[in-house]
């Protein structure tokens, strides 16, 4: 067992621990923190796949960007474990059910699945150079379609703000 | 797997490297604070410290041991874990930038070895700075929440919310000096501004990119929270800010993380618009000196030198300059800056596409 599979697997018990974290802490803050090492052990892996690129945009928009407006809000509505909201045996019902329709549905796509082993080979496809030439040249076109609507989320987002704004001053 | 092998003598190499940084930036930054409190003095036709040693040069000393000796108060009803988690992250993400500065050329030694004074060489280097800063703000949004008052949770809501507004002019106003230099690389960057004077024109991106420094600076300006842009502390309307409940050597870990970011943003600054350790006449220096270590330690001095003047800038315009209000701030944030990075960068791709196209 070389360097690389130690690290592939802290990698791996940090991402899955953390991930679980999320889902089974009591309060918002930690569930939030716990993404948030998440997202870095993910990092972690694309660096040993040697996409540095993808490794440090994943930290700057979700770890650096998204993750703290989460955190924005859920300091600003001061949500915490005794008043999160008890939900009634029916809705819990229905969560068991839905989450067991989920994992029939993985199972079977899971039990035909192929593993794909990863190269050993060192693979310069997460380089910046790389990915940008591949972006700006074969996938032209999916790239400026999901810029639009990145465009049109943003422009979505001002025109809610600018709603509220004016019900107010009115 | 080839991907990470370790070498002990490469291992030892760095291990060094990163203490002497380490202990450097820490130095600095404790004289930073005894600096920022005689340039103060200064502009305000005072004193200053002067009881502590001659010039009140053990000034810092003091503070620390002061700092250290506090008795040490955790709110009971804040959340422990968090609450010390806070200072720490601050001080992490403070000392993490300086990985990546290239703080000298390599030099070669006798026996063919090449020394290169940076941690790490990354191919995404300036990418890297954007993450540490984008993290930065979790130790001043957790220690702020976690002290459960509601003067620090404003503070550091105020800080988070300035953090993110800034993060975007900063990161417009680079691209278009990234298009110039073509490359990500820290170390490749300063390469670029070698000596002062290349092909008929100044050879540092400050002459080349002057709009977009102004916005990295005042962004800069911001993402330090220092004066005016220090609204987060701002103790006319929030008492002290988001280190509020924290006492003793916690407290000394939020305001020295404060100088250690100065520093090393500083030394950022100067790396991606000033030259980093290049100087005038390094070329006709080195030649005649015929001494690698030697040059290798005059491109040192060269940038500590620069690092300094511009520490000595930040601390000039923050007694100089009153605090800007909430509003405005965000105002100069979306309205002005983002506007004017946007032309910024476009006028530079215009320039690059149909001067400087090479096919």
């Amino acid at each position: 067992m070389g360097i690389y599979d130690i690290a592939f697997w802290i990698l791996t018990v940090i991402a899955i621990g953390c991930a679980l974290g999320v889902i089974l802490s009591r309060n918002p803050i930690n569930s939030v923190l716990f993404l948030i090492a998440t997202f870095f052990a993910i990092s972690g892996h694309y660096l040993l796949l040697n996409a540095q690129f993808l490794a440090i945009v994943n930290i700057i928009v979700y770890a650096g960007a998204i993750m703290v407006l989460f955190l924005f809000v859920i300091m600003l509505m001061n949500l915490n474990a005794d008043v999160e909201p008890q939900k009634g045996r029916l809705v819990q019902l229905a969560g068991v059910v839905s989450g067991g329709a989920l994992l029939l549905v993985l199972l079977a796509a899971l039990r035909t699945a192929k593993y794909p082993t990863l190269e050993s080979t060192p693979n310069e496809i997460g380089l910046i150079q790389n990915l940008g030439k591949v972006l700006f040249t074969q996938y032209v076109l999916p790239f400026e379609i999901s810029s639009v609507l990145f465009l049109s989320a943003m422009i979505g987002a001002i025109v809610i703000g600018k709603k509220e704004d004016s019900t107010h001053s009115a | 797997m080839l991907l990470l092998q370790v070498d002990m003598a490469f291992l030892i190499e760095k291990i060094l490297l990163i203490t002497v940084i380490l202990f450097g930036s820490l130095g600095i930054a404790m004289y930073a604070t005894w600096g920022e409190r005689k340039v103060a003095a200064v502009m305000q036709d005072r004193l200053g410290p002067d009881r502590a040693g001659p010039f009140g040069l053990l000034q810092p000393l003091a503070d620390g041991l002061k700092l250290f000796m506090k008795e040490e108060i955790i709110p009971d009803r804040s959340t422990k874990f968090l609450f010390i988690l806070g200072p720490c992250l601050s001080m992490l993400t403070a000392l993490m930038t300086s990985a990546i500065v290239p703080w000298g050329p390599d030099f070669v030694a006798a026996s063919g070895h090449i020394f290169t004074l940076q941690v790490a060489d990354i191919n995404i280097g300036v990418l890297y700075v954007f993450g540490v800063v984008s993290l930065g703000v979790y130790g001043i949004m957790l220690g702020g929440w976690a002290s459960n008052n509601k003067f620090s949770l404003l503070s550091s809501i105020r800080s988070a919310s300035q953090a993110i507004s800034y993060e975007l002019p900063m990161g417009i106003s680079l691209i278009a000096l990234l298009m110039m230099t073509g490359t990500l690389s820290l170390r490749e960057i300063v390469q670029q501004q070698h000596g002062f004077w290349a092909d008929g024109y100044f050879s540092w991106n400050f002459f080349k990119q002057p709009l977009g420094f102004i916005i990295f600076l005042t962004c800069s300006f911001a993402e330090l929270n220092r004066a005016p842009f220090d609204l987060p502390e701002c103790e006319s309307e929030l008492n002290m800010g988001y280190h509020q409940e924290y006492s003793s050597m916690k407290l000394g870990f939020y305001l020295f993380a404060e100088y250690i970011n100065l520093f090393v943003s500083s030394a950022i600054l100067i790396t991606l618009f000033f030259g980093g350790y290049n100087f005038p006449f390094m070329d006709q220096v080195a030649t005649g000196l015929n001494s690698p270590i030697l040059f290798t330690l005059i491109c040192v001095l060269a940038f500590m030198t620069k690092v300094i003047c511009m520490i000595l800038f930040f601390m000039f315009v923050r007694w100089t300059l009153p605090r800007f209000r909430f509003d405005q701030l965000m105002k100069l944030g979306w309205k002005s800056l983002i506007p004017l990075a946007l032309v910024n960068m476009l006028i530079t791709a215009a320039v690059i596409l149909l001067f400087f196209n090479k096919p």
